[in-house]
């Protein structure tokens, strides 16, 4: 069965190369712009994983992470964190709120797409 | 019904419960618990009131009218000087000053010299007004009897001699009761205050009865008296005689505190210097009402006697006599009794004080026969000279009584006493403030003033009297005109008060500052100038031990202090002394300077500064300190209290810095957390743009068959992207430089309406682009401004093409207004986008904080535009700001103040 995984960044750019480069890896792909249609889009097409960027309008990632986080429906759902500020600060308290795994932007294409396949099992 | 036997009944009654109340004044002293409060000590400064204000004061005011009043408001406005008063009581306890002699004397190096000189002027000056008192005593005995038509002789006895003697034996009873000499007596004080009391109260009773029992009240006692020419008169204020009221407030005000029985009870007798402070109100309050029915005495002892004859100084007496209110009479002469015992008894005391240890003792250290008696007790010796200078004093008024009887001598002699002791002063305020005042100079001024006084008042009221030739009031001493007693240097025009006291002042204050100024203390006098000028900050146990350098042995001055306190008091202040210093037995204590000072201050309370002085150096081997080690010590002393007081500064002032600090270092911590944020916000703007790049550069470099649409739209958005970068970081330098004050400017005059147009120009293409309508409403030349037009240019793109990104395609309009608003040339860049809500009105102006927030549009924007527009007009001194609600459009104003005008 296909993967599916919610990429959710404001970033229209990002999004783009995000996208495309997901689907190449053949995973079924959907798009957030904020935290609010983040959540949604969790409900509707209940994603394996959630590529979630933290700096967003609406609702931060943090907070996205939180709500998911608390909804028991939602415990086998994998978060990974996408952030352009680089503090350790930030990357524990991603990974306080139960973030699965934190990568750091810019990121290698290489290594996002071989984290996302180890952590989905598909590798 | 008088009889004499009755009267001197009554009054040796009064004068023996008088003696009851000292004896219980004394007892409760002895055991401790001082009767001594506030009340009593401002009731016993009332002793200022004496016979001559009892029954002279209505006297006065049948010839003067409320010229009375002088005497009463000179001390009313003395003891408001709180300060003055506290500092001359906190220098007397510190020093244990026994009288004004010994003040002075101590002050100048307790100088034998000083203490006689004073004691003699106040003995001369104070003698005849004791005779006043006799006088006033025996003029109211006779009235009593002559009334009951008894005469003055009584058997075989002028009744003033008794009266004399009477008072004289009472005020030994009461001053020198006590074997030990010390300077303090509480039953006396006691006993003043009971007295000032009883005659206040039997003054307003006569007032009462006279003004509501004989006439119809104060209203009526004064319409009669208005109605009367004469007695109109005396209800006015002449203005003519203001320089004698003066004169008059100036003297009483002074006489307050240097009569000697004032400054005994004012300041010697002082157990509590916040006394003082209820005698400030108090006391005045007391003036006030034995002052309230003078008038109304003296009006209604006119109208009543008119035409008769009768003496207005008895009016007192002789008003109630003539209705008959015998009882109320016996009251007011109890009354005047007081006065005059309380002023004498006080008097003497003070007077035999200073005889004693400022005239008798200094001979008789210096005689052969005590020498002989090295060893013997003199306490008793001491007392004895005092009663025996009691009674001489006592005497010597009796005789001057005797002698001038009617004579002006005796009538004047009040206000005379008021300006001998008065001489007192440039040295008194002069030593208590003034460290330069010198022995010489109190020698000269002292000197200079008496004879002045002599001159001019004294003797001039000894010719009125006809004792001498009045020759040299009239003619001028020698036949020479300027020398006129009362017209000195023809200085005419004046009442012979004040002509006295502004020749004697100008001679003593003239002398004193002079002579001080030329002369050289010596050491013994520097270190008391010292010790009196900074009584409130002299360290007394670290200078005391310096000053004095020698060697004494204790039993020595053991010895000499149970000679004089006598060997009970000497035991018991010795044993104080040892516990204070925390030694069980003063056998163990060291003959060290402290001890010397304690045994000579002990002395010094007993037979006064300078005979003490002159004791303790008799038996400790001193060494000599001369003038310029004591300066320099003092000055050690000085330098220290200044370099304390400079550390508290210093210490203040490093307090406040330190606050100051933190503060600074608050703000610094504020300013690097602020810029830590501002370092993390860049570089995620920075990080973001990048991950783009990378991204689709990595996905292009390792995918070749990507197709040619997503190969094209990706490198598209890579060159978007690094022009994104580019743009940021060349923002983030331009803001770094604005905030740093390091931006170059090249201000000139630039004509704003020009620079609209032009911009407008330059981005017309992006309008039509997009299809958004742009129009200005422009003035065709200016407004001029001086400013950097680049800048400007660079704010208004700002503007413009934030305007063009958020409004509708095709149906967008954005409008510029160039404009004058006052002093301010104002621009507005209005469009026809989504608005602003007041929050966002706010943040836009903060760094990295943008509008919109909308996919599409937000990689357009750095963050930094509005922030440095914003900096940028406020750099010309203007302002940027905007105005919107959601859903209305914006408007965005920037103002830029118009060039001062030439005018």
């Amino acid at each position: 069965m296909t993967k599916k995984i919610l990429i959710v960044d404001d970033e229209p750019n990002i999004v783009i190369s995000l996208e495309f480069l997901m689907k190449k890896e053949g995973f079924e792909v959907a798009v957030a712009v904020d935290g609010e249609e983040a959540l949604a889009k969790v409900d509707s097409f209940r994603p394996d994983l959630v590529l979630l960027d933290v700096m967003m309008p609406k609702k931060s990632g943090f907070e996205v992470c939180e709500a998911l986080r608390a909804d028991p429906e939602m415990a086998g759902l994998l978060v990974v964190m996408l952030t352009a500020k680089g503090r350790e600060t930030e990357v524990a308290k991603g990974l306080a709120i139960g973030a699965d795994a934190y990568v750091t932007k810019p990121f290698s294409t290489k290594d996002l797409v071989v984290k996302v396949k180890g952590m989905l099992g598909t590798a | 019904m008088l009889s004499g036997w009755f009267i001197a009944l009554l009054s040796a009654a009064y004068l023996g419960l008088l003696f009851a109340v000292a004896r219980f004044g004394d007892a409760r002293a002895d055991a401790g618990k001082s009767i001594i409060s506030a009340n009593v000590y401002a009731l016993s400064l009332a002793v200022y009131c004496t016979s001559w204000t009892f029954y002279g004061s209505v006297g006065r005011a049948t010839s003067g009218g409320l010229s009375f009043l002088t005497i009463y408001l000179g001390p009313t406005l003395m003891l408001l000087c709180v300060s003055v008063i506290v500092k001359m009581i906190r220098i007397s306890k510190a020093q244990r000053i026994t009288s004004i002699a010994d003040f002075i004397a101590s002050r100048y190096g307790k100088s034998q010299l000083l203490a006689g000189m004073v004691t003699i002027i106040a003995v001369i000056g104070v003698v005849p007004y004791i005779a006043l008192q006799l006088k006033a005593m025996a003029a109211s005995v006779d009235v009593l009897l002559d009334h009951s038509g008894r005469s003055g002789i009584w058997l075989g006895l002028d009744s003033t001699f008794l009266i004399a003697v009477i008072l004289a034996l009472f005020s030994i009873l009461f001053g020198t009761r006590h074997l030990d000499a010390t300077e303090r007596h509480e039953g006396m004080v006691a006993a003043v205050a009971f007295e000032s009391v009883v005659k206040l109260i039997a003054f307003m009773a006569v007032g009462l009865f006279v003004t509501y029992g004989m006439f119809g009240g104060l209203g009526d006692l004064f319409e009669r008296a208005a109605a009367t020419a004469d007695l109109g008169r005396l209800l006015q204020l002449d203005s003519s005689r203001a320089g004698t009221w003066t004169a008059l407030i100036v003297l009483s005000g002074l006489a307050i505190v240097f009569l000697p029985r004032q400054f005994q009870i004012v300041v010697v007798e002082n157990v509590d210097e916040s006394h003082v402070k209820r005698a400030v109100w108090l006391f005045p309050l007391y003036l006030l009402l034995i002052n309230i029915f003078v008038l109304p005495l003296a009006l209604g002892g006119l109208l009543h006697f008119d035409g008769q004859g009768v003496n207005s100084d008895t009016f007192v007496l002789t008003l109630p006599l003539a209705r008959g209110a015998e009882s109320l009479a016996l009251l007011a002469f109890i009354g005047g009794l007081s006065a005059a015992t309380g002023m004498v008894i006080v008097e003497t005391i003070a007077l035999s004080t200073m005889v004693c240890n400022d005239l008798v003792m200094p001979w008789l250290l210096r005689s052969a026969w005590l020498q002989a008696r090295q060893h013997r007790d003199l306490s008793g010796l001491l007392i004895g000279i005092r009663r025996v200078a009691i009674a001489v004093i006592v005497l010597l008024g009796y005789i001057y009584f005797r002698a001038a009887g009617e004579a002006y001598a005796l009538v004047g002699i009040g206000l005379i006493s008021f300006a001998a002791v008065a001489q007192f002063a440039p040295a008194m305020f002069g030593g208590m403030y003034w460290k330069q005042g010198t022995r010489a100079g109190a020698v000269a001024g002292l000197s200079a003033g008496f004879v002045v006084w002599l001159y001019t008042l004294l003797l001039p009221s000894f010719a009125k009297s006809g004792w001498i030739s009045s020759g040299f009031v009239e003619q001028g001493l020698f036949g020479i005109p300027w020398l006129k007693a009362q017209m000195l240097f023809g200085l005419g025009g004046m009442d012979e008060i004040s002509h006295c006291l502004w020749w004697s002042m100008l001679a003593n204050i003239g002398c004193y500052v002079f002579v001080s100024l030329s002369s050289r203390p010596d050491a013994v006098e520097a270190s008391q100038a010292e010790r009196f000028v900074d009584v409130f900050r002299f360290d007394r146990r670290s200078a005391e031990a310096r000053l004095w350098r020698g060697k004494a042995s204790l039993d020595a001055l053991v010895r000499l202090l149970e000679r004089f306190l006598g060997v009970g008091r000497a035991q018991q202040q010795l044993a104080l002394y040892a516990r204070g210093r925390g030694v069980d037995d003063w056998r163990q204590l060291p003959a060290d300077a402290e001890f010397v000072h304690f045994a000579e201050a002990e002395l010094a309370g007993a037979i006064g500064s300078a005979s003490a002085r002159v004791m303790v150096a008799s038996v400790a081997e001193e060494e000599d300190l001369g003038l310029d080690e004591v300066l320099d010590i003092l000055d050690e002393a000085t330098q220290v209290r200044a370099y304390s007081r400079e550390l508290e500064v210093k210490q203040q002032a490093l307090e406040a810095a330190t606050s100051e600090l933190r503060e600074a270092n608050e703000r610094l911590r504020e300013v690097d957390r602020m810029k830590d944020d501002f370092i993390s916000t860049v570089t995620h703007e920075l990080r973001t743009p990048l991950t783009s790049i990378r991204a689709l550069s990595e996905m292009l470099h390792e995918d070749p068959r990507i197709d040619l649409t997503n190969r094209r739209r990706f490198l598209g958005i890579i060159v978007n992207e690094t022009e994104r970068l580019t743009r940021l970081i060349n923002q983030i330098l331009d803001m770094a430089k604005l905030e740093s004050g390091r931006a170059e400017w090249t201000t000139g005059d630039v004509d704003i309406g020009a620079i609209a147009r032009e911009t407008m120009g330059a981005l017309e293409q992006l309008f039509r682009e997009k299809g958004v309508a742009l129009d200005g409403d422009i003035p065709a030349v200016g407004p001029v401004v001086l400013a950097d037009s680049d800048r400007l240019t660079q704010v208004l793109i700002n503007l413009l093409s934030n305007a063009v990104k958020f409004v509708p395609a095709q149906s967008g309009r954005v409008h510029v207004r160039v404009g004058v608003d006052g002093s301010m040339v104002r621009v507005e860049v209005r469009d026809n986008g989504p608005g602003l809500t007041d929050e966002e009105c706010d943040v836009i102006f903060e760094k990295f904080r943008q509008g919109g927030n909308t996919l599409t549009d937000k990689p357009q924007g750095t963050g930094l535009g509005l922030p440095i527009s914003r900096q940028i007009i406020e750099y010309f001194g203007g302002k940027l700001w905007v105005e919107s609600h959601p859903g209305e459009g914006a408007n965005f104003i920037f103002t830029v103040p118009l060039p001062a005008s030439e005018e």
